[in-house]
């Protein structure tokens, strides 16, 4: 099993939970990396919501182990894509098509479920209508206070800027919005002190 | 205590009869002064001063919410009812001084909705003029489907249909016209919000109806006034106050302590916003809970009630209040 369990952390931190078969005329999952397996599990508990599914997925690093297993579940199309950026003209597209009753569900990493959420909230569902499973990876979507830039996949706490090369303290505090948690210069007072970066959740 | 009613001193100026059982009432302050503006969808408390008794319904505000000048309602007579539509009716005159809450809204348009689906059934028609008032200023996307028992009784039907004439959809039951809510909820694009005001069937059938078609919760809105039922007397000791209060056959709890001269808190008086909830400290007997609030568990308990629309039966209840 690719399960985290996060520790409690302040209200601004997303909390995942785990996928469940909702009523709908439509199903939209979308999912990276072990997420397959969250999704594999849906099929497993109900196996006709995929008759009406459109399932997006991007291995990101897992190969084709799940691309067999995911047809297996039958889904009335199926999307193997090579990134999540490559991924988003296809997610606007069947947004703008779809119609009420369409059931969002969001698996694998933070980074893809909080930027496919900001699609899914931009075309009118209500993100607390948006089911979410975190599985694989807890590295993090972060942005740069200062810069703004972000850097994808941060593993280590401080972690230095892609953009602008501050060292960065890694923050629970999260925003909905970007779709990233908040690094802010960890040696701003006292430049140059900045401790050795470890591992997230080691 | 009594949260956000703050009053206001109202003339009334005009009385319309629109058909046989609606009538419409305008307000203007007294003073001359201007009104609060609203939000689409608020109702205000008007009190009625009723041979001693005082009555305090609740009334969807349905003129444009940005109108300072007046306030307008329309109130459905209901011969079955504790008094308060007959009062308006039969007692109230041009020039009659009232005293109206301040605006209070439990059934807001949800501003990030891509379009805004309205469904009201007879008297629910009224909080959608506002909202329809509201949403022409805002160009706003919206659709009205508006059932009535007939052209007779329909009320506003001309106004709307002149006005909006593509966005306004009208059923009359009694030429078997129904609306088709299953289709209707089934083609309407991602980012649309449901309304519903009417009767409780119709509140119930649309939310089961959304819900089974994987409508989130949060696009579903409904506003449902609840009247407080008659039912046997009881007595009820107010343990904060120290006194005891018997609650008569007609009126509510929350009047009954209202009339024992405690400002206990209220919004809606319709079991709809919660603010009255009062703790139960001891009680021996069976609650009659009518209202939208509470959750099962919180009835299950026996520590709660909400005193405008729920009742109770038996030797003593004791209330923290």
């Amino acid at each position: 099993m690719s399960t985290f369990r996060f520790p409690p952390s302040i209200t601004s931190r997303p909390v995942y939970g785990t996928l469940a078969p909702r009523p709908g005329k439509a199903h939209l999952m979308i999912a990276d990396a072990e997420g397959a397996e969250a999704l594999l599990d849906l099929a497993a508990a109900d196996p006709e919501l995929f008759a009406n599914a459109h399932v997006i997925f991007i291995p990101k690093g897992t190969g084709d182990r799940f691309t067999e297993p995911l047809k297996a579940a039958n889904p009335s199309i199926l999307h193997v894509g090579p990134s999540y950026a490559a991924s988003v003209p296809r997610i606007r597209r069947v947004l703008s098509d779809a119609h009420m009753g369409l059931q969002v569900y969001l698996a694998g990493t933070e980074g893809l479920m909080g930027q496919a959420m900001n699609e899914a909230t931009a075309a009118g569902i209500p993100h607390s209508a948006i089911q979410t499973e975190h599985r694989g990876s807890v590295a993090r979507r972060m942005q740069c206070v200062h810069c703004k830039g972000i850097t994808e996949d941060v593993m280590t706490d401080p972690f230095v800027c892609a953009h602008c090369g501050l060292t960065l303290f890694v923050r629970d505090h999260y925003s909905r919005r970007h779709a990233a948690f908040q690094g802010v210069c960890i040696d701003a007072e006292d430049p140059g002190n900045i401790p050795d970066p470890v591992e997230l959740y080691s | 205590m009594s949260a956000g009613t703050e009053k206001i001193d109202v003339t009334v100026t005009d009385i319309v009869k629109l058909n046989d059982l609606v009538t419409r009432f305008k307000f203007e302050r007294s003073d001359g002064g201007q009104l609060p503006t609203f939000s689409g969808g608020a109702h205000t408390v008007v009190e009625m001063q009723d041979d001693g008794i005082t009555r305090l319904n609740p009334y969807s505000l349905m003129s444009d919410p940005m109108d300072q000048s007046a306030y307008t309602i329309s109130v459905r007579r209901d011969d079955e009812g504790r008094g308060g539509s007959l009062f308006m009716h039969n007692r109230v005159k041009t020039g009659d001084r009232m005293v109206i809450s301040y605006p209070v809204n439990l059934f807001s348009l949800d501003l990030r909705a891509r379009k805004h689906l309205m469904i009201a059934g007879g008297i629910g028609i009224t909080p959608f003029l506002a909202q329809i008032k509201q949403l022409d200023r805002l160009s706003g996307r919206f659709e009205l489907h508006y059932a009535c028992r007939s052209a007779a009784l329909g009320s506003y039907v001309d106004e709307l249909t002149a006005n909006h004439p593509n966005a306004v959809h009208v059923y009359y039951d009694d030429q078997k016209q129904a609306i088709d809510l299953q289709r209707l909820l089934t083609g309407q694009p991602l980012g649309t919000h449901v309304y519903v005001c009417g009767p409780k069937g119709m509140i119930e059938w649309v939310r089961k109806t959304s819900a089974a078609l994987g409508w989130p919760e949060e696009a579903v809105h409904y506003e449902e006034f609840l009247a407080p039922q008659s039912g046997k007397p009881f007595q009820v000791r107010l343990a904060k106050s120290g006194i005891t209060v018997d609650v008569g056959e007609h009126e509510s709890l929350l009047e009954a302590i209202e009339r024992a001269g405690i400002d206990a808190p209220y919004l809606c008086r319709g079991g709809a916003c919660g603010q009255c909830e009062t703790d139960v400290i001891e009680s021996d007997g069976t609650f009659v809970h009518r209202d939208h609030w509470l959750e099962d568990e919180d009835r299950a308990s026996g520590c709660k009630i909400m005193p405008c629309v729920s009742r109770f039966e038996g030797r003593t209840l004791v209330l923290d209040r």
